[in-house]
Formats: C-alpha cells, structure tokens, sequence
C-alpha cells in the first residue's frame, strides 16, 4: 500500500481518456502513491467553469475543494491532483479567485447551507508538479526499467497549464518540466516551439475546419522539428492534435500522421508498465504502437 | 517678539481661486484679528501689480508680517518673499497659505466648504507665521571645479561647456574608452551622419582640453559633502599596463593569443585578452583583462595555491615581449584618486534589455539579435564592415525580420513605457540594410510608428517610398528556427490576417533601461532613481536637470531614453546649470535648517541616524548632537525623532505647528 493521496479525475479521464487516468493512477503506484479518487466529485466546470467572472460559476469546483476538504482531513494530507489541465486550470483558478475575493467565498459558504465553508487550504496540483516537487526527480529516474531511448518527443502543454499566470505551473513563455521529465525517462525532446500555442480548443465542436489547420500546423512542426510523437496532458488538445488529423489530411495530401501520446502513458512504458489495460492504445485515432513498440 | 501688523492678501487667481472660495468674505472674516492691519484681494497676485501691492502696503501700514493666501509655495513663495524683501521686510517674515491646491480645487461642488477651509487655512497659517524668526541666509563657499560621470555624448558636451567656459571638469568614464554608445552606432537617423566621424572631434576634444582632466577606466567610488563643496574617490581599475608608456601602436593585440568577447562590439566579436576598447578609442590606450589574460589566470591561480609552478616553465608574456617602450608591467595598478569638485553631472546613459530575455521571441538563438547589437554589424567600422552577416554561421542575410516595441509598452514582459528611439532606429536600421543589400527581403513589425521629432516622419516615408522596407502592423508573437531559417509568426492587424515570415535573421528593438550602474551611483549621491534605472528630476516638467540634492544635476539618457539631439541639448543645459552656480564665490542657502539647543539635547545620537543627508554629528567632548549647516536640507526627520525637543528646523519648531494644527483641527 502505497501513501494515499487525493486525485481528482474529472469526466474525461472516466470515458474517452480512460488511458490517461489508467496511466496516471498506475504511474503514481510504482511511486509509493495510491490515488485515491476525490469522493463524490463533481464537474470541475469544463470550459463555463471560469469564462465568466461570476459566483455562479465558482460553485461546483469550491464545491469539489469542500469535499478535497473534508476527505483530506481524513486522510491527513491536503494535496489535490489533478493530471487533466482543464480540470487543474479550473480548480487552481477557482482557489485562487475564492482566496483573493473573501466576499465572494462568503456568498458561496452561505450558498452551500449543507456543506462546511471552505477554508481554503487545499493544494490543487497538477501531476508534473507533484511528480517534480513532492515526488522528486531523481527518486522517478530510479524506477524507469526501460529508459525511452531513441524516442523523439515533442512536448505540448496548450495553454491551460500555463495560463493566467498565476496557475502558471512553469514559466508561461518558455516552460520546461515537461522536458526535463520527458528527458529522465530517456526520451529524446525535440526543441518544439509551438508547445504553448493554441489547439484550437472547443472549435473542434462548431469549426472543426479552424481545429483542422490548427493541428494540421502543430503536428508538421513537430514533424519538422523530428518528432515521433507528441506529448500532452491535456484530452482535449490530445482529441485535437489526434482526431483532427483526419480533416488536415483531406485538405493537405503532404501531411503525414504523428501519433499523440499523454505523458503518463510513456512514464508508464518507460516503467515497464506496458499492458493495454494501462495503456488504451484503442483510445488513439493514430495508434502509437508502431512508433513505440521498441518499448512495448 | 509675535508680530501685530500682519497683511493678508488674498489671491483671485482668475477665476481658479475666486470661482469658488468666496474671496471677500474670507479678507472680511480675517481682517476681524487684531493681529491683522490689513486684509485684502486682488486677482492675481504673482504678477507685477500684485507683488507692487505687497511691496506698497509693507511701507503704507509698517507691516511686521505677511500671509499670501494664493497657490503652492512651490510656485510663489519665492515671488512674495522678493516683494517684501525689497520694500525692507525680512523675507521669512512672508508665509503662503495654500488655498488654491488644498481649498479650491479640491472642493469645487461645495464653495461654502471651500472658503471655510480657506479661511481657517489662512488663520493656521497665521498662527505659524506669528512665531517666525527673521532670518539671513547662510553662506557656503564654492569650490570651482566640476565633475561629470559618464563620458557618453552627453557627459562629453557638459564637459566640454563647462570647461570651456573656464572651469576645471573631471569627467570619469567606466570603459576604456570615451564615447558612449553612440560610437557605437552605424549611422544616425534622420541625417545619416557617420557618429565616429561627428563624434571623433568631440572625443578629442575632450582628451585635449586644457580644463579637462579625464579618468577613462574608472568609477566613482565615494562621495562626500554638500553643494560647492564635495569630496569625491575615484577608482581607476587595473588596467595591468602603464598608460603613461603606451603609444597605443597596438603590437601587442597581434600576439595575444587569447581571447574573450568584445565588451565594444557587444558579443558580436572577439578581441584579444590584452586590447584596445576600438580603433578609434580616446585615450588610444591598451589594457589586460584579467579573467582571459593566460598569465594573469596561471599567478592567480599559484597565488591562491591551486596550482604549484614547475621552475623553468615560460609563462605567456607575448605582449610584453613586442611592446617597445615597455608599457605592459603585469601589476595590478588599480588606484584611488581624490578630487574636490562643486558640483556634479551624473551622465550614466542609458541600457538595453538582452535578447535572451524573450526567448518566445527567439531571444535564445544566435542569430536573433538586439538592435544595438546590429548597429555593430551594419557598422562600416564593425566587425562585419557594414555587411551584416549572421552570428552563427558569417552567411549574409537574405531576409530580416525587425521587431518594434520587444519588452517596451509591455509591463508583464519589459516595462511599461515607450523606449522612444526604436521606431526611428528600426526604420534607420531596415534602410541600411536596404541600401547594403538592394534584394534583401527586409520586415518591419511595429504596432504604431512613433517619429515624432525634427525631420523623422520624412524619414519614415522615404524608408516606404524610396527603400520599399515591407512595413507590417501587427505583433510579433514567437519567432522559432526551423532548419535554417527563423520563422517569425504574427498578425497583420490591418488585414486582420497572421502572418508568418522565414527569415535569415531577426532583430529584435528591446527596451532601454537605466545603466546597470545606476543604483549604486544613485546612493552615493543620495540622488533619486526609479524601478527601470532612470534618475529622477526634480520636476518632469521645469526642473528636468536637477536633483533634489544641491549641487547635482542629471544630463542626457540616464534620466530617460532619449536620441543623440536630446541628449547633447541636455548635457549643455546641465552644463549652464553647473556654470551659474560655481560661477559665484560663495553659495547663498535657504537658513531653514535643524538648530540644536545645546542645554536640552543628551547627545542620544537619534537625530544621527535619521539624517539623511549624515549632516549630524555628536561632538565627543560636549556630548551633544552637531549640524552641519551646509549639509543640513531641513527636512525634520531629526527634530521628529529627538525625544527632548532640542533639536528644531528654524521657523518649524513643535509649538508653532502645533498651533498651527490646533486652528485646522477646531470643529466648524
Ligand atoms: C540601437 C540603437 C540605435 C540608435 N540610433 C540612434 C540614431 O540613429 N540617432 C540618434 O539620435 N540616437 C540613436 N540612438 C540613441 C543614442 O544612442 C543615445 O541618444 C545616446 O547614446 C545617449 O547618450 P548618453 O551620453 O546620454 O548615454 P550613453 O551613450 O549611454 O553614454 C553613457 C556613458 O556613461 C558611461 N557610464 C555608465 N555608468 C557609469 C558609471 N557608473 N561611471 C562612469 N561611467 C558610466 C557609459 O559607459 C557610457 O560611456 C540609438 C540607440 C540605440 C539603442
Ligand atoms: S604594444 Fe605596448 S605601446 Fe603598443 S599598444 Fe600594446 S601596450 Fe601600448
Ligand atoms: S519607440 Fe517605437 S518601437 Fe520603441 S517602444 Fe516606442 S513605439 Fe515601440
């Protein structure tokens, strides 16, 4: 039994990015951490949560902070983690705003007649950062059984893990955690510039075209730069980069396909962790197997 | 002895006083004190006819004391007190009462409060004035001498006037050489002057002049005193060679073989370890560097034990061995030197932010460059003789891309304000290469065009009409290599479209800053600076040379960037501040200072610690606290610190403010 700490999901991670929470919550156990889900979580808001600067919308992640509140007590530790970026942005995003704004939390806490107020200790953390500074470097390095040799990554973070600022979990223009991990596991990063440009985000639902040459310009970057894949934390950048691939290939007949990988999902191959169960090569649109059976 | 005929004279001040303080009725309600022989108005008191009337009633009803209740004492007080003076009245028997800034303005909606404020200002200011010693001013001898810090373009033409004018000037430059960063420059907007060859003759003249006693290679290491009188360390850092030898022929730089970057040319070269700072350097003088210098590292090392010396082994000393009249010595020569000078022109310049401060904008790769940097390469005298070539490789670019506003008007980023020059420059820098290089696909990113000065906007339209430099109004937003080439991703906000360019090399126009250097002087002068480096005037608008410390006056792009015309004008300005005061023998001083009550004070020494301007000393034998007449500014923070009272500004003791806050603080 590994040190219990609390992991937040959120709805993706339990459908479409089974592959990421599989990997996330298996990486973690050959660390010496159970990832014990956030009882009774609710949506993190998705991309309403914080569009609007409105008590409305800071509800069901304060909500979610109570609970992270209430369970951490339990389980002596106050550190929450959450390894989707939309679902850290929010929850940061919503702790900070609740601590900055007092009022606004009184609202809320008189809102929530049944739950406890909030009291504002809960350390919202995205996976990178507890796996640089709680788990530390150097104790991951120890347990990679099949270093990522001959890998060539790009590392993407979007913008949701550096934007605003204040959530920022790196430096915002040029961050580099995600290559300094990558790099422990043995892989080789690509300088890829574009690692914090736009996905194209929830135009992917209405303007699929705009998602399209956004990913169309992402991927032959990378390709550019030498990458075999693409690195993200993020489902929906990895649904973008991935999915949409399709529609830059009907309109550019150069383009050629690069698979999309979440970063536990090659932490967890460089662990020796390489069954489907963990990794959910089905969730792909463009399989990964080939470019990494080395490792499989 | 409180004074009993006391004149009120009550300003108008157009309408910006009268339009809402109820003028009459406040001269009626003062002129009720027994105190007071006379209260009157009239609408502006400052011009001639006003100060004609306060000269008129001092004689007509023998006034022992004035009250002007007009605007800040900032602006008049000094008028007032001229007119009393000169019809006999002792000048700091006149007080202002500020009603306009505090009374009028402020409570425009409300002019029944408004003039009740006044009025109670008035009887305040009164109240003060009755306890008010007549008082003389102090005189401080003069030391005719000057100093100037900084040897760029405008150090260099305060120099020159105020030795010109006669008067000895000391003028200390950090580099070895003299010039500045404008002698670093290609060509100058918007005449395309060459700046070595205007710049030249002024560097000469420098070294040359009689009155001129020039310390290149050095920095001011202490100062001490006050205005007329302030002694001042000079370090002349170790230079290994002796100048006095040094015929500059330059045998040496042809041996030494090693190697460090040029401080002259920006990183954009290599000079040898033992150098001259460029070719047209004043002095024309050769120095070592200590930490690539091969013999200078080996003894550093054996000194401090790291290494034992094999007997017999030949230490580089190349340049010793060429030089013919024997200059080179090895000996670490740095050297204090002790100069008393009157007054001071701090002339630091200016800085430009690094490009590897914007590594979205490719800061981190070589061949994306600042646009000082570039000036060396489009430089004839340069490195790369006038034809830019690229850092990384030596190719000549095909493509450049140049980048407005790279951290200016961006306070997340760089700093919050315009840097001023880089419009011009950018626009001067894209024409060169234009005119170097006829095909060259030349971008200019900007987010507006800011050529406001004499001939500039013409300018800008040749570098359009005649260069065809491709303007593009929008942001830059990342610039990154791809193979070899950068690629620069924007958007033209005139189309609306992003925009992506691949380009050979990128130049970026990054902010300026104050020297680096700047605190550091700043608190030896005690003078004030701001968080980008600038020193600060005393007043932005009508005192943009001064400081608040006497005696010390700020010249050229160490109080703002600004371009070469700015920064000579601003040099002489400095300079005719610097000859009209040494200009007289003695120094007159406002008496307005801390005086000591020796039978009160205990020598508790707290006064000490709180002077800002080290004014204070405790006198060993009698045991109490000292004022330096000269050094002493008047500000307070003594006597507000002193637990017996013993120690008062004149004309601002306890008793006379309080009273003063007693009348402001009765209930209306
Ligand atoms: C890329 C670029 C291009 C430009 N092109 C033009 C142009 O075409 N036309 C134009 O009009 N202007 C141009 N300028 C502006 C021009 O460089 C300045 O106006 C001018 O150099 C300012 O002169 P200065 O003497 O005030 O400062 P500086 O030139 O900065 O000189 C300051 C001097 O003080 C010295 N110093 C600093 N600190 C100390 C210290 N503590 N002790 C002793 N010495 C010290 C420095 O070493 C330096 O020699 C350009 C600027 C840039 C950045
Ligand atoms: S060789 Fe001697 S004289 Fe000539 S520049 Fe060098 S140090 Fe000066
Ligand atoms: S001068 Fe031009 S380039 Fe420089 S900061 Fe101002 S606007 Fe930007």
């Amino acid at each position: 039994m590994g040190k219990k700490v609390m992991f937040y999901p959120g709805c993706t991670l339990k459908g479409v990015a089974k592959n990421l929470e599989d990997s996330t919550v298996e990486s973690a156990r050959v660390l010496g951490y159970d990832f014990i889900e956030l009882p009774g979580w609710t949506c993190c808001g998705a991309v309403y949560g914080l569009a609007q600067d409105s008590v409305k919308f800071t509800i069901a992640n304060v909500r979610n902070l109570i609970k992270a509140q209430n369970y951490g007590k339990e389980i002596g530790d106050n550190r929450l983690i959450a390894v989707c970026s939309m679902c850290y942005n929010n929850l940061r995003r919503a702790h900070i705003d609740v601590m900055k704004n007092k009022d606004k939390l009184k609202t809320l806490d008189l809102f929530m007649d049944e739950e406890a107020n909030y009291e504002g200790n809960i350390n919202v953390l995205h996976y990178l950062q507890f796996l640089k500074n709680d788990v530390g470097f150097d104790n991951i390095k120890k347990m990679v059984k099949k270093p990522l040799k001959g890998l060539k990554v790009a590392p993407y973070y979007g913008c949701l893990l550096l934007r605003p600022e204040e959530i920022s979990i790196d430096d915002r223009e040029d961050p580099h955690i995600l290559e300094d991990l990558l790099q422990l596991l043995g892989a080789e990063v690509v300088d890829y510039p574009l690692k914090n440009e736009c996905c194209g985000s929830y135009h992917t639902v209405d303007k699929k075209e705009i998602v399209g040459e956004r990913t169309y310009k992402l991927v032959s970057v990378a390709k550019d730069m030498g990458a075999d894949v693409i690195a993200t934390s993020c489902p929906l950048c990895f649904f973008n980069l991935d999915k949409r691939q399709e529609i830059a290939k009907k309109k550019h007949s150069e383009f050629e396909h690069m698979p999309i990988v979440y970063f536990t999902q090659l932490m967890a191959i460089a662990f020796g962790l390489t069954s489907q169960d963990v990794l959910h090569f089905d969730k792909h649109y463009i399989s990964p197997e080939e470019v990494l059976k080395k490792w499989l | 002895m409180a004074m009993k005929r006391i004149g009120v004279f009550i300003c108008h001040c157009g309408r910006n006083i009268a339009g809402t303080v109820d003028v009459k009725r406040v001269a009626e309600e003062i002129g009720k004190r027994e105190d007071v022989v006379l209260s009157t108005t009239y609408v502006f008191m400052c011009s001639q006819p006003g100060q004609k009337l306060i000269e008129d009633s001092v004689k007509k009803y023998n006034l022992d004391g004035v009250v002007v209740a007009n605007c800040s004492p900032t602006l008049h007080e000094k008028t007032m007190r001229n007119a009393a003076a000169r019809a006999g009245l002792n000048p700091y028997r006149v007080e202002i009462a500020n009603i306009r800034e505090w009374a009028a303005w402020p409570h425009e909606d409300n002019p029944e409060a408004a003039t009740r404020k006044a009025i109670r200002i008035i009887n305040a200011t009164i109240e003060k004035l009755k306890a008010n010693a007549s008082l003389e001013p102090i005189e401080v001898p003069v030391i005719r001498r000057a100093l100037v810090i900084g040897g760029g373009v405008a150090g260099m033409q305060a120099a020159l006037d105020i030795a010109d004018s006669g008067i000895e000037t000391i003028l200390v430059e950090k580099e070895p050489t003299i010039g500045g960063n404008m002698f670093r420059l290609s060509e100058t907007f918007p005449t395309l002057d060459c700046p070595q060859c205007i710049l030249t003759p002024k560097m000469n003249d420098v070294a040359g002049h009689p009155n001129i006693k020039l310390y290149t290679y050095s920095e001011v290491d202490d100062v001490e005193g006050f205005m007329g009188n302030f002694k001042v360390k000079i370090k002349k850092k170790a230079t290994f060679v002796d100048w006095n030898k040094c015929t500059g022929c330059g045998e040496c730089l042809r041996v030494c073989p090693a190697h460090a970057d040029s401080e002259f040319d920006l990183k954009m070269a290599k000079r040898t370890s033992i150098y001259i700072a460029n070719e047209q350097a004043v002095p024309l003088k050769a120095l070592i560097d200590e930490n690539s210098c091969i013999r200078l590292q080996f003894e550093k090392k054996v000194k401090e034990g790291k290494i034992k010396p094999k007997k017999n082994v030949k230490i580089c000393s190349k340049c010793a061995d060429v030089c013919e009249p024997n200059a080179i010595h090895f000996q670490n020569n740095e050297e204090i030197v002790e100069e008393e000078v009157g007054a001071i022109i701090v002339a630091t310049g200016y800085e430009v932010m690094p490009a590897e401060a914007f590594p979205e904008l490719g800061g981190k790769y070589p061949d994306v460059i600042t646009s000082l940097q570039f000036e060396r390469l489009l430089a004839p005298s340069g490195p790369t003789a006038g034809i830019p070539r690229r850092p990384s490789d030596g190719k000549v670019p095909e493509s450049i891309a140049f980048v407005h506003c790279v951290g200016s008007r961006d306070p997340q980023n760089g700093v919050p304000y315009c840097s001023r020059i880089c419009c011009m420059y950018t626009i001067k820098q894209a024409m060169l290469v234009k005119h170097a290089m006829h095909d060259a696909a030349v971008y200019d990113f900007y987010i507006d065009i800011r050529s406001n000065g004499k001939g500039y906007e013409e300018f800008y339209h040749r570098a359009k009409e005649e260069y065809g430099v491709n303007f593009i109004r929008g942001k830059v937003s990342k610039v990154y290599r791809v193979g070899d080439k950068y690629r620069v991703q924007g958007v033209d906000t005139l189309t609306g479209r992003i925009v992506e360019v691949d380009v050979d090399m990128v130049v970026l126009a990054t902010a300026a800053k104050g020297s680096s250097t700047v605190k550091e002087i700043a608190k030896k002068l005690r003078i004030p600076y701001d968080e980008w480096g600038w020193l600060k005037e005393t007043h932005l608008k009508l005192k943009p040379l001064e400081t608040p410390v006497g005696g010390v006056y700020i010249a050229g792009a160490a109080q703002f960037i600004k371009d070469i015309t700015d920064s000579v004008s601003q040099g002489s300005g400095a300079a005719a501040k610097v000859m009209a005061l040494l200009s007289k023998p003695e120094l007159e001083k406002e008496p307005l200072l801390a005086k000591v009550d020796p039978e009160i004070c205990a020598g508790c020494g707290r006064c000490k610690d709180q002077c800002a301007y080290d004014a204070i000393t405790i006198d060993p034998v009698r045991h109490v606290s000292v004022v330096n007449e000269a050094l002493c500014e008047g500000c307070g923070a003594c006597s507000a610190n002193c637990p017996t009272t013993a120690i008062q500004v004149v004309n601002f003791k306890k008793g006379q403010v309080i009273r003063a806050v007693d009348v402001l603080a009765e209930v209306f």
